[in-house]
C-alpha cells in the first residue's frame, strides 16, 4: 500500500491539446479518491498517466516514495480495471487471473493461492474454467477485479468500471467496490462521469473541468460548499437552481423583485445557487431567500416530486423544486418559495468562484 | 424468416441445382475420363460411366510417368507443388504477422511510409516485376532450387493488409492490460495476438495455399530441371506432345490429383476458415 502523489502534473498532446494542465493531488494511503467531470475534462488522461499508460509533459507522479515519471506500467506496481475490462478473450478466468503474476515470476504455489483467494471473495469460483466469453457483464467485472487483485499492489485503478453494466447492476457493483476497497485497504484512484457513483464511493472527491481541477475534498463538503458554479452545476442531481442577480438598495434582486435576498457588501451582480431540495413554500422573514416562480411541468419519481418551473418575470431562467410525496400542484400554478440564508450559495459573475460567505 | 411461398421455395433450389451441375459436371468427366483407356477417348466419344482402368492410370501417373513423352511421374511433381505452396502459405504468414504487427503497434520514424511502400507493392503482381525478380533469383543461383521457387511469391502485401485490419480491431485496452501485467511486445505477440489471430491465419492460410498451388509463371521460369517441376506446370507440358497422342485419360487423372490437396485444405480448414472470415468478437 502506498500513498500516490500529484506534483504540478501538465499533459499536453502532440497536437497542442492541452488535456490535463497543473494537477496537484494527494492520496493517502488506503484512500479511495474519485476523479469526476464531463467527458473530456482530463479525468481518464490524469490517470492514465498515473498508470504509466500516457507519457506525463510536465509535473511529477510519486507512487509512495519513488517518482514513477520514467517508469513502465508494470514497474509502477498498480493494477488497473478497464471500462470494457480487457479480460484476454481467449484464456480462461484463472489464465487472466495468473497472467500478470506468472509474467512476474510468482511461484505456482502462490499463484494458485492468491487466484482461489481472490475468486472466493468475489465469488467467481465456479467460473475459473471458463472463457469471458461464457461469462454475463457483471461475471465480467468480477474477473476485472479479480485481475487487479490478485497482484496485491500498491494501488488500484478503476477507468469507469461500471458505465457497462445496467442500472441495477451498477449499484450493486457500486457498493461491492466501496466495501471490497475498504476490506483490502488498498490506495485506489477511481474515474467516473457519474456524479451519483462519485459521492457514493469518495473518501475524497476530486471534481474535474477542462483539464484542472476545480474542487478537491470530502463528497459532502463539496456538495454542501460547491467552490464554484460549475462543480455546483455538476454535483447534485437534479442540479443546483443558478440564478443572476443585481444589488439593488442592499437587496438581491432578480426577475422585477421574484427573487429577493439580502446583498453582501461591495457585491454588484452575482449567482444565486440554490439546491432543488432547499426551497420550501411560502416567503422567507427577509434574511433568506424568497423566490416566486410558475410551475411548468411536473415530474413526480415517487418519493419525491420534482416541480419544474421558471422565475417570474424571466421566462428564461428555469427552477426546479424538489417536493417529498406526491404534490398536486397543476402546471401554470404560481408559487412563492423561500430557503434559509445558509443554504443559499453566491458566486462570482466573471470567475465562477464561490464568494466568501 | 417471412414465410416463403412453395413455388418460391422450388424456384430457388432449381437455381442452385443448376449451378451445382454446372460446375460438377467438368469435375465428374475429368474423373470418369481417367478410368478409360487411351483410344476410348481419343475416339471421340467421351464416355460418361466409369471404364475399367482406374488403378492402373493412376498407378502409372503416380510411378512411372507418361509413356510418349517420358515425363517424370507425378508423384515428384506433387510434393514439389506441396513444399511450394506450404512454404508460400507459411512464410507469408510469418512475414505478414511480424509486418503488420510493426505497422499497427509501434510509433516509429517513417512508419507511415512504410506501410505506403508495402501498399504499393500491392499494385506490383509478380508478372510486372518479372524480369528483375529473376535476375535478383538468378544471381543468388537459386534457380531450381525451393527457395528461389517460393521467396519472392511470399513477399507480398495482401496478407499484411489483412493482419494489419484485423490488428486495429483488437481493442487498445488489451495492450495496456499486457503493459500493466508486465508482458512486453514479444510476450504480447505471442501469449496474445497470435492466439486471437488463429481464424484469420486459418483463412489465409487456405487462400495462400491455393493461390501458391495453383502459380503458373514463375514456377515455369525459375525450374528448368524436370525433378522441379510443379504439378501444374505438368499438366501443361503433358498435352503438348511431338508426333504422339495427347494420353489424355492420364491428362485428366493428373488433373484430379492436382485438385485434391486444396480440396483436403478447405475441407480440414473449413470451420476455422468461416469463423476467420465472419467471426466479430473479440
Amino acid at each position: 500500500m502506498a500513498s500516490i502523489t500529484l506534483r504540478n502534473v501538465d499533459k499536453v498532446y502532440a497536437g497542442g491539446v492541452q488535456a490535463v494542465r497543473n494537477v496537484s493531488l494527494d492520496v493517502a494511503d488506503g484512500e479511495l479518491v474519485v476523479l469526476v467531470g464531463p467527458s473530456g475534462c482530463g479525468k481518464s488522461t490524469l490517470l492514465r498517466m498515473i498508470a504509466g499508460l500516457e507519457s506525463i509533459t510536465g509535473g511529477e507522479i510519486r507512487i509512495g516514495e519513488r517518482r514513477v515519471n520514467e517508469l513502465e506500467p508494470a514497474e509502477r506496481d498498480i493494477a488497473m480495471v478497464f471500462q470494457n475490462y480487457a479480460l484476454y478473450p481467449h484464456m480462461t478466468v484463472f489464465d487472466n487471473l495468473a497472467y500478470g503474476l506468472r509474467n512476474r515470476g510468482v511461484p505456482r504455489a502462490e499463484i494458485d493461492r492468491r487466484v482461489d483467494e481472490a475468486a472466493r471473495l468475489l465469488e467467481i469460483e465456479p467460473f475459473l474454467a471458463r472463457k469471458p466469453r461464457a461469462l454475463s457483464g457483471g461475471q465480467r467485472q468480477r474477473v476485472a477485479m479479480g485481475r487487479a487483485i490478485v497482484r496485491e499492489p500498491q494501488a488500484f485503478l478503476f477507468d469507469e468500471p461500471l458505465s457497462n453494466l445496467d442500472a441495477k447492476l451498477r449499484n450493486q457493483m457500486r457498493i461491492e467496490i466501496r466495501q471490497l476497497q475498504r476490506r483490502l485497504g488498498t490506495t485506489s484512484v477511481y474515474v467516473t462521469h457519474d456524479q451519483l457513483e462519485a459521492m457514493t464511493l469518495a473518501d475524497l472527491l476530486v471534481v474535474m473541468n477542462k483539464g484542472e481541477v476545480e474542487q478537491v475534498g470530502p463528497p459532502l463538503d463539496v456538495y454542501e460548499r460547491p467552490a464554484s458554479v460549475f462543480v455546483a452545476g455538476f454535483i447534485g442531481a437534479p442540479a443546483m437552481n443558478l440564478i443572476e442577480a443585481k444589488a439593488v438598495n442592499g437587496r438581491l434582486t432578480a426577475g422585477s423583485g421574484a427573487l429577493d435576498l439580502p446583498a453582501p457588501a461591495g457585491v454588484d451582480t452575482v449567482r444565486v445557487g440554490v439546491r432543488p431540495e432547499h426551497l420550501h413554500f411560502g416567503s422567507a422573514d427577509g434574511a433568506g431567500l424568497t423566490l416566486g416562480l410558475t410551475v411548468d411541468a411536473i415530474e413526480p419519481v415517487g418519493a419525491e416530486t420534482y416541480l419544474h418551473g421558471h422565475l417570474d418575470g424571466s421566462p428564461r431562467t428555469t427552477l426546479i423544486v424538489r417536493v417529498a410525496g406526491k404534490s398536486l400542484i397543476p402546471p401554470g400554478t404560481r408559487i412563492d418559495t423561500h430557503a434559509a440564508a445558509g443554504d443559499v450559495h453566491l458566486f462570482d459573475i466573471a470567475t465562477g468562484k464561490r464568494l466568501p460567505d | 424468416m417471412i414465410e416463403r411461398s412453395h413455388l418460391g421455395n422450388v424456384l430457388a433450389h432449381l437455381i442452385l441445382i443448376i449451378g451445382v451441375v454446372i460446375i460438377c459436371f467438368p469435375v465428374y468427366v475429368a474423373v470418369i475420363g481417367s478410368t478409360h483407356d487411351a483410344t476410348t477417348i481419343a475416339n471421340g466419344n467421351m464416355p460418361l460411366v466409369p471404364g475399367g482402368h482406374f488403378l492402373e492410370n493412376y498407378y502409372r501417373i503416380l510411378f512411372e510417368g507418361t509413356k510418349s513423352t517420358t515425363r517424370e511421374p507425378v508423384a515428384t511433381m506433387l510434393l514439389n507443388s506441396l513444399i511450394m505452396a506450404m512454404m508460400i502459405a507459411v512464410g507469408k504468414i510469418a512475414i505478414s504477422l511480424l509486418s503488420a504487427y510493426a505497422i499497427v503497434y509501434f510509433r516509429f520514424r517513417f512508419r507511415m511510409v512504410a506501410f505506403w511502400v508495402i501498399f504499393i507493392t500491392l499494385m506490383l503482381p509478380v508478372e510486372v516485376r518479372i524480369y528483375p525478380t529473376y535476375k535478383v533469383i538468378a544471381d543468388l543461383h537459386m534457380l531450381d532450387t525451393y527457395t528461389g521457387l517460393t521467396l519472392p511469391l511470399i513477399a507480398s502485401a495482401t496478407a499484411t493488409l489483412l493482419f494489419r485490419q484485423f490488428f486495429m480491431t483488437v481493442p487498445d485496452e488489451l495492450v495496456e492490460a499486457s503493459k500493466i501485467d508486465g508482458a512486453g511486445p514479444v510476450k504480447f505477440f505471442f501469449d496474445t495476438l497470435l492466439p486471437l489471430s488463429r481464424t484469420t491465419m486459418a483463412a489465409l492460410f487456405v487462400i495462400l495455399f491455393i493461390y501458391g498451388w495453383n502459380q503458373y509463371l514463375w514456377p515455369i521460369l525459375i525450374t528448368t530441371r524436370d525433378d522441379m517441376q510443379t504439378i501444374v506446370i505438368g499438366i501443361k507440358k503433358m498435352l503438348a506432345v511431338v508426333d504422339a497422342l495427347t494420353e489424355w485419360q492420364l491428362v485428366m487423372a493428373t488433373a484430379v490429383l492436382a485438385m485434391l490437396p486444396p480440396v483436403v485444405v478447405v475441407v480440414a480448414m473449413q470451420n476455422l476458415f468461416i469463423k476467420g472470415l465472419t467471426e466479430t468478437e473479440k
